[in-house]
């Protein structure tokens, strides 16, 4: 065979030598194009992985179902509706003074996830709590955003199904839910109009 | 492989002695679960479920097979696709029952088999990796039947595969984006179920791989027995055809009684009415419970409600969930007393009927609603769980003294060992 015409003509005599630890000559060259095409063929399979793992992430066309525009203008002070975006809901609330400042009352420190009012919601808007209607801690819708729904101890938001408690700035007061109702990106179009996402 | 007696296959038609030659499967036949087994001969009922799950294996294989030839796993058609299953397919209410039946059922005969292992100490040397793939084809099965549930793309369906993928998001910095990863959306969707529909077909077949590497390495020691003590001669053991073939065949006929019952007389027993109604995103069914086989893990996810040291409720209830099954990786290292029947062991016997209760209470508590009071029985529920594996078994290991054992399974059996025993 070619490799063994090669290591006889580098001058070793027996090819049971070339083949076992004895061959002292250091590296030789059959080591080269062992290590070589081991690591040829296991970046291969490696490369491979790629698109059989990111296959399985959110496709082009659910990614491009991100943005929704809600009119607003129907919403009463203390009520709340229910829009949906990228097919999960999302809460538009328009707070009563009485809830933002039972918001305002709370102290920071005692929150398992500090955030004030002012910052979950946009500069003069704040009675307008727009939140995702996904309860942090795995995932159900709460409720309090439909009418007649209860909104839990804290005025907010309830979570059915495991109980977790949110306040009048939909942050989490109670239960197993480890954060705040998440505030998505959104900006006011227009008096009426908000565009999320 | 086997026992020095083991009875050989000798082919006796020309056909046979022909196949043997170029492709021997019916001699691995006869070795596996034919004359060529020898099993030793004190075998209770308990030690018919090992055969009973692998028919619940084949059983939903078949019906599911069947059943894929008429689903049809797109969001917007699949539920529809059930509900044409039920009404206009020919024997579909059946095969749709026979398969949700079967699930359970199988549930019922692997959860018996598992607590006869715990019982008898089956996971002790020489037996562990037995045990290790027994348990691996039990997470397999939970992966399988949970996917399965999605399919009918129900309430609970929906639900159900948001708030089970929801535990991954659980996990600190890769969670959120694994969880998105895992459903190829933000919410289970048209991806989510068509991934589904393809791992619920593929992992059975999977799972019978595993089945076959667990009966391989059971036929290197062989089974264990009621007493736990190993086979010495001959005279402890039969072979598995026809003893064990009639004994696991009338323990079929009782099991075929107690499936059909269900099957044919309260098909929906098991089920939740809410998966009747089609998967809505929007709104959460008010009481959202897994299968019934679920339910004591269920319990043990929702007893942390407060952070834990420095770890998040969320996440501390996740990992404690996850925990309550993989601890049974490390039995075998765990329960270190040489004994391995629980009839000679008088106190772990105790704890163990204690282990069983404590379960039956984290189902109990699993499948009821969130509410305090059942909360907190799961926290003491869930914390004797733990304690059961981690802290008393070792311990009852080393202070226990055992009742003695016979000198071999034919004395245990006959009263005395004629061959072996200096008299009893
Ligand atoms: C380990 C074995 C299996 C288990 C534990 C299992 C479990 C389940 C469960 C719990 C359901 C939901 C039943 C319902 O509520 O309607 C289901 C549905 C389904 N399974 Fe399986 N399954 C298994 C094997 C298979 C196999 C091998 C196939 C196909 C090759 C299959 C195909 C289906 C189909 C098409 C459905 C949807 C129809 C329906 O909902 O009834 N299953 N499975
Ligand atoms: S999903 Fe809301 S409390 Fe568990």
């Amino acid at each position: 065979m070619a490799d063994e015409a090669i290591v006889n003509a580098s001058g070793t005599d027996s090819p049971a030598v070339h083949d076992g630890a004895g061959a002292d000559e250091g590296v030789r060259r059959r080591d080269f194009i062992n290590i070589a095409a081991v690591s040829f063929a296991g970046v291969g399979g490696l490369a491979v992985l790629v698109p059989l793992v990111s296959q399985m992430a959110p496709s082009a066309d659910v990614l491009a179902e991100s943005s929704t525009e809600i009119d607003i203008s129907q919403i009463a002070p203390g009520q709340a509706i229910k829009a949906v975006f990228r097919k999960q809901p999302v809460f538009v609330r328009n707070l009563t003074p009485v809830e933002i400042s039972e918001a305002d009352k709370v102290p920071l420190s005692s929150l398992r996830d500090p955030q004030t009012l002012e910052e979950r919601t946009k500069p003069g808007k704040t009675n307008w709590l727009i939140t995702m209607g996904v309860c942090t801690h795995l995932g159900c819708v709460p409720l309090g955003a439909g009418e007649g729904e209860v909104k839990g101890e804290f005025g907010g938001y309830f979570c059915p199904c495991h109980g977790s408690v949110y306040d009048t700035a939909a942050r989490i007061r109670k239960g197993p839910a480890p954060k705040n109702l998440e505030v998505p990106v959104y900006e006011f179009t227009s008096d009426t109009v908000v565009k999320i996402g | 492989m086997s026992f020095p007696w083991a009875k050989h296959y000798k082919p006796s038609h020309p056909l046979m002695q022909w196949l043997d030659e170029k492709l021997p499967l019916p001699r691995f036949v006869y070795n596996a679960v034919g004359a060529g087994y020898p099993v030793p001969r004190n075998l209770n009922y308990m030690w018919n479920f090992g055969v009973l799950a692998g028919v619940c294996l084949m059983l939903q294989i078949v019906t599911g097979v069947v059943l894929a030839m008429h689903y049809a796993a797109n969001s917007g058609v699949a539920f529809d696709s059930v509900e044409h299953i039920m009404r206009d397919v020919n024997w579909g209410w059946m095969l749709r029952y026979a398969h949700a039946n079967g699930a359970s059922a199988f549930f019922v005969v692997v959860y018996i088999h598992i607590f006869r292992g715990f019982f008898y100490s089956s996971y002790k040397p020489p037996r562990e990796m037995i045990w290790l793939l027994g348990v691996t084809i039990f997470l397999l099965m939970m992966a399988t039947a949970f996917m399965g549930y999605v399919l009918p793309w129900g309430q609970m369906s929906f639900w159900g595969a948001k708030v089970i993928t929801g535990l991954f998001s659980a996990i600190p910095v890769v969670g959120t984006p694994l969880q998105q990863w895992l459903l190829g959306g933000f919410a289970p969707d048209n991806a989510a179920l068509n991934r589904f529909f393809s791992l619920h077909f593929l992992l059975p077949f999977v799972i019978l791989g595993v089945v076959i590497l667990h009966i391989w390495a059971l036929h290197i020691p062989g089974s264990s027995n009621p007493t736990g003590v190993e086979v010495k001669t001959e005279s402890d053991t039969v072979p598995f055809h026809p003893y064990y073939t009639a004994k696991d065949g009338f323990g079929l006929g009782v099991f075929a009684i107690l499936y059909c019952t269900m099957l044919f007389f309260l098909p929906n027993a098991l089920g939740h009415p809410d998966n009747y109604i089609q998967a809505n995103p929007l709104s959460t069914p008010a009481h959202i419970v897994p299968e019934w086989y679920f339910w004591p893990f269920y319990a043990i996810l929702r007893a942390f409600t407060a952070d834990f040291l420095f770890i998040p409720a969320k996440l501390m209830g996740v990992l404690a969930m996850f925990s309550a099954i993989l601890v049974w990786f490390f039995l075998p290292w765990l329960d270190t007393s040489p004994v391995r029947s629980g009839h000679y062991r008088p106190l772990f016997r105790k704890f163990f009927y204690l282990l069983v209760i404590d379960v039956l209470v984290l189902g109990f508590c699993g499948g009821s609603p969130a509410e305090t009071k059942y909360v907190l029985i799961s926290q003491i529920a869930a914390t004797y769980y733990f304690l059961h594996f981690l802290v008393i078994l070792p311990i009852v290991a080393s202070i226990e003294k055992p009742a003695p054992l016979p000198f071999s399974i034919t004395q245990a059996v006959l009263g005395k060992d004629d061959q072996t025993a200096p008299a009893a």
